[in-house]
């Protein structure tokens, strides 16, 4: 019983973490053989689709791609992935160019052998062994994984709430503040708590925040 | 951006990064100047070491002889 355990512990790649350097790889794109290193110095946006030539897919690709401009003035990259050949890629992004009438920009992963799903936690067995679920990896200019997100096969994503996780991770890393719920660039954002009882008494003291008390004070970012 | 075709001719793309890097540039520079992203820039030189028409000298990408050639085809 012991080894049936530790055999399937073995198979099941550790998922990976916020605050991790990305796994590393290189994979097939229908762009050209990428590795995630080429990405340095710019953000990206790693995702993952169930299949080509599916309806959910088809819609979620056309908002990635309407919102790809968007990102790239952020420093911010796409890529997508299935486990699919590098031909059905190229002939579902031709499709959706002639049928409906939008272009996509970026590269698409063809990960036939699951290599970059395995390492990403891609595959939920529970909803399929055959396709990735729709994940979203992102990617700092570092290559820490900053954050994920994962849909089921049946639920298509909410772009604005992608655009709205890299302009918040972007504001975290530029002025050193939090964001509360549902915020949005020009919302007032959170500062960090004090870790001592002087820093908590000089934090309630400060008229420069807002505070309803001494751990959830608010500020304006100046010029933003 | 895959450059190389599997007949052995060159992509536009790959034409236009070549005759970019007449002088030795490094992967930014090329980037600003194509205005090409710079993993796609990364990507394409990789390639284009392999197959020989491009060779590494400090950090800074320069054409080779027989990536003069393809130019010239």
């Amino acid at each position: 019983m012991e080894q049936t355990n530790e055999t399937q512990e073995k198979k099941i790649e550790r998922m990976p973490r916020i605050g991790e350097p990305a796994p590393q790889f290189e994979a097939v794109t229908t762009q050209g053989n990428i590795k995630l290193e080429d990405f340095k110095g710019s953000w990206l946006i790693l995702f993952s689709h169930p299949a080509d030539f599916t309806p959910v897919c088809t819609t979620e690709f056309i908002g990635f791609a309407q919102i790809h401009p968007r990102l790239r003035e952020m420093n911010c990259e796409l890529m997508g992935l299935s486990i699919d050949s590098v031909y059905s890629h190229i002939a579902w992004a031709r499709n959706v160019e002639e049928k409906l009438g939008q272009k996509l920009t970026f590269p698409i992963i063809a990960d036939l052998n699951k290599e970059v799903a395995s390492k990403y936690g891609m595959i939920m067995p529970g909803e399929s062994k055959t396709e990735t679920s729709r994940c979203v990896f992102v990617i700092d200019d570092k290559q820490i994984l900053r954050a994920m997100i994962y849909y089921p096969l049946t639920t298509g994503r909410n772009m604005d709430e992608i655009l709205r996780l890299i302009q918040a991770l972007q504001t975290t890393d530029e002025h050193g503040v939090a964001t509360p719920a549902n915020w949005h660039p020009g919302d007032k954002v959170i500062v960090p708590p004090p870790n001592t009882q002087e820093m908590a008494e000089e934090r309630v003291k400060n008229t420069k925040f807002e505070c309803n008390d001494w751990y959830f004070c608010k500020k304006e970012l100046g010029g933003k | 951006m895959a450059c190389v075709n599997p007949d052995g001719t060159i992509t536009e793309t790959a034409k236009a990064l070549l005759r970019d890097i007449e002088n030795p540039k490094t992967p930014v520079e090329i980037s600003k100047q194509l205005g090409q992203p710079l993993f796609k820039i990364r990507s394409s030189l990789r390639e284009m070491v392999n197959a020989g028409l491009v060779k590494e000298e400090e950090d800074k990408f320069v054409i080779t002889k027989e990536g003069e050639k393809k130019l010239t085809v």
